[in-house]
């Protein structure tokens, strides 16, 4: 186990690049880094993510990093609450934004767009219920408009409730007075973000080559001055 | 927007007349000097025809409304249109005025010339497509743009004039006078592919954006290379063979790197120069608009002087800038600049394309080489292909999503020819080359084979290969949402891979551009509202807004708008004696809601939901505040002089805070005359032209209309005051509505901010001010409501506090109607 962390053998990386679609130049990589922010250890943790100073200017860093400690992205069963990953986790989640590859079939297609939203739908669910409720979808607007603070909460939750609103007519319809429109739902989240081309958008080049080494000695700046 | 469009065709057309009186100006002189001379013979004649005196702007205003009918005729016919693009109609057309003038004149004595062109023609073209630039998809996708438009172009002129100079020397078409230099001097006129001839067939294709950024930021980028090879070669041909040497070569080299980027950035300094500009025009507010046009005009012209890319330098201009300019100027000017930016480019682009087709019509250049002529057409095409094909594969390994083949086809036959190359055969110099007629020519047929044919085939071609359309939909508010959840999760995720990519160059940049761009460009007010989220969900309460109006006058009364809260308060809390006592209140706060209705489109956000409770709230309390203002400071003044409405330097209405009052005051002075006269039995004044439909049919009996009144309020207060009762919101009972929800949460109150909390305050107040309007209505309380409605949060008075906070009355004030839904 221990070894199979600290360098992956042969055997784990073709495990890995057949669960996860990555080459293993691009697992090698992935590996450094996995490394280099868990400080050599085999799992990491949340406070590990707390390093990364480029993120911490990101409204929404909070549950990108809470996406991580999902168990429900990681395809297999875990009772307690996830509080570190391992490597193999890290790479399952990152492979939800690989690009799709060239030669790809129609179905398998659509199998990655509903995988990737799926992931999606799992970051704003956060209560893990299956429905993102207005209070949820209210916490995402007002993470995205924490940026700007000339913009009030209040602004803010005016747009997560016309954004709900939108979504209740255009999934029901017309709605009955006395109903109640309790959260999306994945297959109203799928009709929603129909016209949406996620496939060709949650994407991020990975590089076959190494470019952890550009980031390594920011990093380490960032982790000394910290 | 009438006058906007008056306003462009107007600068168009001076803009046309200034070209054709230089030439002019010495025989108008003349002809001046002969009415001179010809009055002074025979004494004052009251009336003269002086065609000479008007001659050329005369002329040029009337090719532009012949052009423009042109456009009209052929617009009208839809059938037509959907099948032939309309740029190619337009050279039609532009052929038969052609054969009309050959008729008359024998010669053609309207063309196409490359001043008039250049100068007048082109630049508002670009000038529109820089400004309307869509910057994110044109820098996401720079990287594959320049490469076609450098290389690619490159590739196309060389490629081009080798093949026709070995054809020549294989004897394909017969004997003509034209070196290899001569030739790659025709390759590099005709290489480049053309903004407006591409702009005007791919904008009826809706091809996808990103091929359509493609192929049009090619098209516009692709003028520096033609500038700098066109006056290379154009050098070659004048030194001759022979005295051309590696030093020729590389300092042709290094002028496309000063053409190009030269030209560049000399328009972002433009753009820069056009930002700052906007940040201080708060006082010239009518002609800010004409900061973006002179100043995008001269960016094209000092590039023109310093022999840069002009295009180049327009083009960037209008990237640079866009965005900060459209933040600094008040909306009213960013619509004029809109609206006038495409008359002029849209205009510009018909008489190109009319003139392109008169021009054509002209026996003295036409020479007719068949080997030539189909030679250069099947090389332009074909290379076109292998071009795009060789460029993209290379490209595809690098980008994220790879063109696909059918993507391909299609940007390799979006290779359209233009004006461009027409304007720049015709700069050619006949001494230097003994065929330039044959060039021209052949230039001509290649424009109308690539304006025609490919255009007319553009559209078949582009459903039989299922190429992927543009989605033309708007974005609804949560796919906004969702786009901006991406932009932040892909950088995050980039950011924890340890990769450097796209995104993390994008965020670095956003980071900077928000730190100091914003800062140097942006007025300080302008900056808040920089959120597109915002920003759609402010034109979606627009939306709403507009059509909860609009519904309510379908049903025959504006009167919803208001009988929210304080009609509804108002009944329940005085009861029916209360009401029979003073029927004029009732109608006249009716009244008021008629009036109030254009302050009400502030363009503040504020229709949805609690967001719309709550500023109804506000905004009733700034309407009560304000007539207690108004009355203590206006009532019994004199009244202020009335700003003429006709001023040249104001064209907003009643935006200014005096005519504002003025209004107020007339109404009010109504008001008081019909509460007088109905208590005293006399008849309504019918001068009061603003009533509603509905209230003109009322008698002045108070009993009569108040059960009309009442019949109409108590049925919308039934239907929890909203139009549409599909959201509805009842205080009692449960939340239908999950926009709702928080309201019943125990800590909302707290979170509501000080002026907010007034209003409510306000509300609480309403019962006794409505009871005291049983007096005569000159206390001030009574009044409140009355006054105009407007949203200014600086307008507090302390009159309002004395206002007694009454829980109950603050939970009904919640009782607003939520606003409709957006339609399924």
């Amino acid at each position: 186990m221990g070894s199979l962390q600290s360098s992956p053998s042969h055997q784990d990386y073709v495990d890995l690049a057949e669960k996860t679609g990555f080459s293993f130049e691009q697992i090698s990589i992935l590996h450094k880094r996995f490394k280099q922010l868990s400080h050599n250890e085999d799992k990491l943790r949340r406070e590990h993510f707390g390093q990364i100073t480029d993120l911490h200017a990101n409204p929404i860093r909070e549950q990108i990093v809470e996406a991580f400690f999902d168990k429900r992205n990681f395809y297999q069963e875990i009772e307690e609450p996830v509080s570190e990953i391992s490597f193999e986790n890290f790479l399952v989640v990152m492979s939800n934004f690989r690009p799709p590859s060239d030669n790809m079939s129609q179905e398998k297609l659509v199998k990655v767009r509903k995988e990737k939203l799926r992931f999606l739908f799992n970051m704003h669910d956060t209560d893990k219920d299956g429905t993102i409720t207005l209070e949820e979808y209210r916490h995402v607007v007002e993470e995205l408009l924490s940026y700007y603070e000339a913009l009030e909460t209040e602004t803010a939750r005016g747009i997560a409730d016309a954004a709900m609103l939108e979504v209740a007519s255009i999934t029901r319809g017309h709605m009955e007075p006395d109903e109640f429109y309790e959260g999306i739902t994945f297959e109203h989240f799928l009709k929603l973000l129909e016209g949406f081309d996620i496939e060709s958008r949650m994407n991020i080049r990975f590089m076959n080559m190494d470019t952890t080494t550009l980031c390594k000695l920011e990093c380490r700046n960032k982790v000394c001055s910290e | 927007m009438g006058l906007h469009r008056h306003a462009g065709l107007w600068l168009l057309v001076s803009a046309m007349l200034l070209c054709c009186v230089s030439p002019l100006k010495a025989e108008l002189k003349n002809s001046q000097h002969d009415s001179h001379s010809n009055s002074n013979i025979t004494g004052i004649s009251i009336v003269s025809f002086k065609w000479e005196h008007v001659k050329a702007p005369y002329i040029v205003a009337v090719w532009v409304l012949v052009c423009f009918l042109c456009k009209l005729v052929i617009e009208a016919n839809h059938h037509v249109t959907s099948i032939i693009p309309e740029s190619a109609l337009l050279i039609c057309a532009g052929f038969i005025l052609g054969g009309i003038i050959w008729g008359a004149d024998h010669q053609q004595t309207f063309s196409l010339t490359p001043v008039v062109f250049f100068y007048y023609l082109l630049p508002p073209i670009i000038v529109d497509s820089g400004y309307h630039m869509p910057n994110k998809l044109f820098f996401s996708n720079l990287g594959a743009i320049l490469v076609h438009a450098i290389i690619g172009t490159c590739w196309n002129a060389a490629t081009l004039g080798l093949s026709l100079w070995g054809c020549q020397k294989g004897g394909a078409m017969g004997d003509l006078d034209i070196g290899l230099l001569q030739y790659l001097l025709f390759g590099s006129l005709i290489a480049a592919v053309d903004p407006v001839a591409v702009l005007a067939v791919f904008e009826q294709v809706h091809v996808n954006d990103v091929l359509f950024i493609l192929v049009f930021g090619e098209s516009l980028l692709n003028d520096g290379v033609t500038v700098v090879l066109f006056n290379v070669f154009d050098a070659f041909v004048t030194l001759g063979g022979a005295q051309i040497d590696a030093v020729e070569i590389i300092k042709g080299i290094i002028s496309f790197f000063v053409v190009a980027f030269g030209g560049s950035l000399l328009g972002m300094v433009f753009g820069i120069l056009m930002c700052f500009l906007t940040r201080c025009t708060k006082n010239i507010e009518i002609i800010e608009p004409g900061f973006i046009f002179v100043v995008g005009y001269l960016s094209y012209l000092t590039a023109e002087m310093l022999s840069l890319s002009a295009i180049l330098s327009c083009v960037f201009c209008g990237v640079c800038c866009q965005k900060y300019i459209n933040a600094n100027m008040n909306e009213n000017s960013v619509k004029t600049v809109k609206y006038v930016m495409k008359v002029l480019a849209n205009g510009s682009e018909t008489m190109i394309f009319v003139f392109l087709g008169i021009s054509a019509i002209d026996k003295t250049i036409w020479v007719w080489n068949t080997g030539f002529i189909l030679l250069t057409l099947l090389f332009i095409f074909v290379y076109r292909f292998i071009g795009v094909f060789l460029l993209t594969w290379p490209l595809n390994r690098y980008r994220l999503v790879p063109l696909e083949f059918i993507d391909q086809l299609i940007m390799g036959f979006g290779g359209l020819r233009g004006a461009v190359a027409y304007g720049l055969a015709v700069m050619m110099d006949e001494k230097k080359i003994k065929e330039k007629n044959l060039m021209v020519s052949t230039t001509l047929i290649v424009v109308f084979f690539t304006v025609i044919i490919q255009g007319i085939l553009m559209k078949p071609v582009v459903t039989w290969l299922k190429v992927k359309r543009a989605t033309l939909h708007d974005l609804t508010l949560i796919e906004k949402v969702q786009n901006r959840v991406f932009e932040h999760m892909l950088v995050a995720v980039e950011d924890i891979s340890g990769q450097i990519g796209h995104n993390y160059f994008r965020d670095k940049w956003k980071n900077f551009e928000e730190k100091w761009m914003m800062w140097m460009l942006m007025k300080p007010s302008a900056r808040k509202t920089q959120d597109h989220v915002f920003s759609v969900f402010h034109q979606l309460n627009l939306k709403d807004a507009v059509e909860y109006v609009t519904e309510g006058e379908r049903s025959g009364s504006l009167e919803f708008i208001r009988n929210d809260s304080v009609l509804i308060d108002f009944k329940k809390k005085l009861g029916d004696d209360m009401l029979e006592a003073m029927p004029d209140v009732t109608a006249d706060t009716s009244f008021d809601q008629g009036i109030m209705l254009p302050f009400r489109r502030d363009p503040v956000p504020s229709v949805s939901l609690e967001m719309h409770e709550q500023t109804m709230n506000g905004l009733r309390e700034m309407e009560d505040l304000n007539s207690h203002h108004l009355l203590q400071e206006h009532l019994y003044k004199g009244r202020k002089q009335h700003r003429h409405r006709f001023s040249r330097n104001h064209l907003s209405i009643n935006t200014d805070e005096d005519e504002v009052q003025e209004i107020f005051q007339r109404t009010m002075r109504k008001r008081l005359e019909s509460f007088k006269s109905a208590k005293m039995g006399m008849a309504l004044p019918k001068t009061i032209s603003k009533h509603t439909k509905k209230e003109q049919q009322k008698t002045p009996n108070g009993k009569n209309r108040i059960s009309v009144d009442e019949d109409y309020e108590f049925s919308e207060a039934d239907s929890a005051s909203g139009y549409d009762p599909s959201f509805t919101y009842r205080a009692g009972g449960g939340i239908e509505n999950p926009a709702f929800m928080a309201d019943l949460d125990p800590v909302v109150p707290l979170q509501i901010p000080p002026w907010l909390a007034e209003a409510e305050l306000d509300s609480g107040g309403v019962a006794p001010s409505q009871r005291a309007q049983a007096r005569p209505p000159l206390t001030a309380g009574d009044l409140r409501r009355l006054a105009p409605l407007r949203i200014s949060t600086q307008s507090t008075d302390s009159f309002m506090m004395a206002d007694i906070p009454d829980a109950e009355q603050r939970r009904d004030s919640f009782d607003l109607p939520p606003p409709p839904p957006p339609p399924p």
